[in-house]
């Protein structure tokens, strides 16, 4: 393919056709920072903690998903994009449990965001889901990176057991009609808590060894009986 | 949040995939496991077998201390010891040297032909390498072998006649690399998961078809464009109508034929009667399905063939492998990138435990027993006397259980592996296994075969011994100590260099053969000493990756696909074939056609998986029945039924289900509540002596419920 030269925060880069602004970028090594974005996963845009400004260009172009393009002007890190994104981890910050997320929190950080800035925000609350022997579903963890769904379907497994389910705020991953995870075409192959960024899907030993159960209880440990349900809002 | 003492790289104890594995351990506890997204197998990917089926290792149950059997058992009067209380504990020094001193005491009485062993495809080459070793050295026995025999046997057997190699020829990755593939004899959603993915994404993203050959609905037949169900055991004169079509159509490739292959004359007459319509007869596939899976193939630019034990698990598996070898042979599918012929190996370790030796006809590397020039170099290579090694070929696993008795085998060495679950017809096992004088087992677990042993020696699990597996597309990848060894387990290189040493001074073998190793690189290294393919295979080369085999010498870089140029006998050979019958068809006292596999949640006898949370997502066996033949049988879905042979009867639960055809039932072999092979019939292939697994006949009846082994069990159904 042919090659395409720009400029990524004025320093020139010449790259094959069809490559994304963000892999432009690492070229130069500069690292746009990125969310829900995975190499392993089908780029798709949602966090948008990676846009980036490029001149002429009203909006701002997520890195992950925009194609460069000849004579293309890129700015990885303008004031624009700068306050967009700490919006962006604010609001993940005001409604999402992120405490097990570090590299999340070290973009809290980096980006110097308010984290008091929403203080009347709802929060995500959801039970935690113990519905199988191998992981549990702790969504309040959730960002809806849609990693854990990608892997499920056409990214690895062609397995199709989650889905986003509910709209707006109330989006969520679940379930074809709520089904438990065994019930489901669900594998187990845990492709899902292999990408999960925030500890949202966790193996279930894990998760009892941070309880503080003790080993011979987590041999003994049996399927959890938890119904699936949301806490009243 | 947990993080990470450490987390140690290692390779997947379960299936020949051999996917990378990084092990999460906290206060020496392994709590997760997790992969590497730039994994040259599995890119990341893992199977529920792979990221969570490792707590067996922390089970209760598992023997961390030597033990010997409180009851003195003899031939006849030996008894299965589940229970703890019928063994004591034992140093590792007062229970190697029992074993020794009665091993020798047997050897010394009858002779090598009384000693015999069970190597391990679970264990690493290095184990292997070293028991084959100690009983070939040591014992100057033959007696070798492992469950190849139970698995491959017939591909291997069939692809060494015309090949010359027992490999798979390609790696599975290239699969994306084909425009066309056939999977015949495997559920490979379920048995090689990983390999699965990469044909699923083959079919999805890259434009392959696919052609699913197989009595069963396996799941891969949602990605087929065909799918062809024969009748269990009608391989032979199914593939060999493909032929008949490709040879009559003049599809095939005359060039490859001249300059790569010979007797395709007396093959191709010898295939002029398997028409589609003799095929469509006997098979049951419509004439018209052959014809077309016969073009597609042959039109193909690249195509592959990939099978598993649907093909050699037959009383006449080396024909049937022969019959697939022929369509790559005619049409030229093989030594490029994205073709080939890819047996696709069952165990972790099942090609390296063949490579290491572990068989009963052949030195490490395929080199015979009784070839001279073999013999001497290993001779030599293990300071033997000229002529001290044995030169008669060994029995095989299944002839290994039919010999026992006085004049034949009296004393068995099992490591790792559970012949009274896997073999088949499993009450005869049980009666020669009761016949037998002295039993060893080295194991995790007192399993139904270890129950029978004398003295039970706790072996190191994957995650607490260096080794390397090769898996099922050769390549060579290492395993790492991740914690240290539970109780007073020991690593099974080690429990055999120890017992190899006292029996050494018992028999006063002198000069000794060398058991005194510090690390397993050594052990390798000496491999690689006599096995060519293995020269350049050393731990520092395969650190970060491995490497697969043949890899010649230090700088070889490996080799990702056989035959580019030529086969290692010269020219591909054709044979020809006639069509055998199974040993037992259905008649109607036993009406159905069993056949017998692995489930994706399941390992083998159920050793390992089955002291897992595995078992918890399915925890019974359940026969697979056609929904037509339950209407005809009155039987409901969920109901216990009788299951008869004239071998053996079980009772366990029905699944109605369009996974099999009519005609067919199926019933997974790892469950010892209702063991499959209680019904499963002896015949052997007369080559390879593979057991006959995929086909008996069976009766079914209903039964009351509470004759199942466990009424209550539920098992979550979602998935395919």
């Amino acid at each position: 393919m042919a090659d395409i030269t720009l400029t990524i925060d004025n320093q020139p880069v010449t790259v094959p056709a069809g490559t994304t602004i963000l892999k432009a970028a690492e070229q130069l090594g500069r690292q746009v920072p990125t969310i829900c974005y995975h190499d392993h996963c089908t780029a798709n845009g949602l966090c948008r903690i990676c846009v980036v400004e490029v001149d002429g260009v009203r909006p701002l172009l997520p890195a992950c998903l925009s194609r460069v393009s000849e004579g293309m002007k890129v700015t990885t890190s303008s004031a624009r994009a700068e306050r967009s994104r700490r919006t962006i981890l604010e609001m993940l910050d005001s409604a999402v449990d992120l405490s097990e997320a570090p590299e999340i929190q070290k973009l809290l950080d980096e980006n110097h965001a308010d984290r008091a800035r929403f203080p009347a925000a709802e929060r995500r609350e959801h039970t935690v889901l113990d519905d199988n022997p191998m992981y549990i579903r702790d969504y309040d963890k959730c960002i809806l990176c849609w990693r854990c769904v990608q892997v499920c379907a056409d990214d690895a497994q062609y397995t199709h057991a989650i889905n986003f389910t509910g709209r707006g705020f109330d989006t969520s991953i679940g379930t074809f009609f709520d089904k438990s995870m065994p019930d489901t075409t669900c594998v187990f192959c845990g492709q899902c808590v292999g990408v999960c960024p925030t500890g949202a899907l966790k193996p279930k030993r894990e998760a009892l060894l941070e309880q503080g159960v003790s080993l011979d209880e987590i041999l003994q440990a049996t399927r959890g009986g938890q119904k699936r349900r949301r806490k009243p809002s | 949040m947990i993080s990470a003492d450490r987390t140690v790289p290692t390779t997947c104890p379960y299936c020949g995939v051999g996917c990378g594995l990084q092990l999460h351990i906290k206060d020496e506890y392994i709590y997760k496991v997790t992969s590497s997204f730039d994994s040259v197998v599995n890119h990341g990917n893992l199977c529920v077998k792979g990221r969570f089926g490792y707590d067996f290792i922390y089970n209760k149950d598992r023997v961390t201390t030597p033990l010997i059997r409180k009851t003195k058992q003899a031939p006849g009067a030996r008894s299965q010891a589940f229970d703890r209380s019928e063994w004591r504990e034992a140093s590792w020094d007062e229970a190697l040297d029992y074993v020794a001193e009665r091993q020798c005491e047997i050897y010394r009485r009858d002779g090598d032909g009384a000693m015999a062993v069970y190597c391990c495809a679970k264990a690493t080459n290095e184990d292997n390498y070293l028991l084959q070793k100690l009983y070939r050295a040591l014992f100057r026995s033959n007696n070798i072998d492992h469950c190849t025999r139970l698995c491959h046997a017939g591909s291997v057997v069939a692809l060494q006649m015309a090949l010359g190699s027992s490999a798979m020829s390609n790696t599975a990755a290239e699969v994306i690399h084909s425009d066309l593939f056939i999977v015949t004899g495997s559920n490979t959603a379920e048995t090689h998961p990983i390999i699965a993915l990469q044909m699923k994404a083959a079919v999805e993203k890259h434009g392959a078809k696919l052609i699913v050959i197989d009595p069963r609905r396996v799941e891969m037949v949602n990605y087929a464009t065909l799918w062809l169900p024969e009748k269990p055991g009608t391989d032979v004169p199914l593939y060999s109508a493909m032929a008949h079509v490709i040879i009559k159509e003049k599809l095939y490739n005359q060039d490859f034929i001249d300059s790569r292959t010979e007797g395709f004359t007396d093959f191709a007459k010898s295939m002029e009667k398997f028409t589609p319509e003799y095929a469509e007869a006997i098979s049951g596939v419509d004439k018209n399905l052959i014809i077309q899976a016969a073009r597609m193939y042959a039109g193909a630019k690249n195509a592959a063939i990939y099978w598993a034990l649907g093909i050699p698990e037959h009383s006449h598996g080396t024909d049937n492998a022969m019959s697939l070898i022929h369509l790559a042979l005619l049409t030229g599918h093989i030594g490029r990138r994205g073709t080939g012929l890819n047996p696709l190996r069952g165990q972790n370790n099942v090609q390296g435990a063949s490579d290491s030796g572990a068989m009963p006809w052949h030195y490490p590397g395929y080199q015979r027993v009784d070839d001279e020039v073999a013999a001497g170099k290993f001779e030599q290579a293990w300071r033997i006397e000229p002529g001290g090694l044995n030169r008669n070929l060994g029995l095989t696993t299944t002839e290994i259980m039919g010999a026992v008795g006085p004049g034949g085998v009296r004393s068995l060495h099992i490591m790792g592996e559970n012949p009274m679950m896997s073999e088949p017809n499993l009450n005869h096992t049980r009666h020669m296994m009761e016949q037998l004088e002295f039993i060893v087992a080295q194991d995790l677990f007192i399993n139904e075969s270890g129950a029978f042993a004398d003295v039970f020696l706790p072996a190191a699990s994957w995650a607490e011994k260096e080794g390397t597996f090769t898996n099922t597309d050769r390549r060579v990848q290492r395993v790492r100590k991740a914690i240290e060894p539970r109780g007073q387990a020991r690593a099974d290189w080690q429990i055999v260099c120890d017992l190899a040493e006292r029996i050494e001074k018992k028999l006063d073998r002198k000069p000794t053969a060398f058991w005194a190793y510090e690390n397993p690189s050594e052990v390798l290294e000496e491999m690689g000493r006599v096995v060519p393919e293995y020269a350049g295979v050393k731990y520092p080369r395969i650190e970060k990756a491995g490497i697969q085999t043949p890899v010649l010498d230090d700088d070889h870089p490996g080799t990702p696909f056989l035959f580019a140029d030529s086969f290692p006998r010269g020219r591909g050979k054709f044979h020809p074939l006639e069509y055998i019958p199974s040993v037992e068809m259905p008649d109607e006292e036993y009406p159905f056609i069993l056949t017998t596999g692995r489930l994706l949640e399941h390992w083998h006898g159920g050793t390992l998986t089955r002291h897992s949370k595995l078992d918890e997502l399915n925890p019974e066996a359940r026969i697979e029945i056609n929904p037509a033949d339950a209407v005809r049988l009155k039987l409901e879905d969920e109901q216990a039924v009788r299951v008869s042979s004239r071998r053996g009867t079980i009772v366990l639960r029905a699944w109605v289900t369009q996974r099999t055809t009519p005609g067919v039932v199926f019933i997974p072999m790892h469950f010892a509540e209702a063991a499959a092979n209680l019904l499963t019939i002896d015949a052997l292939d007369p080559l390879a002596k593979i057991p006959e697994y995929k086909a008996c006949a069976v009766r079914i009846v209903p039964a009351g419920k509470a004759e199942l082994a466990r009424p209550d069990a539920k098992v979550g159904r979602g998935r395919y």
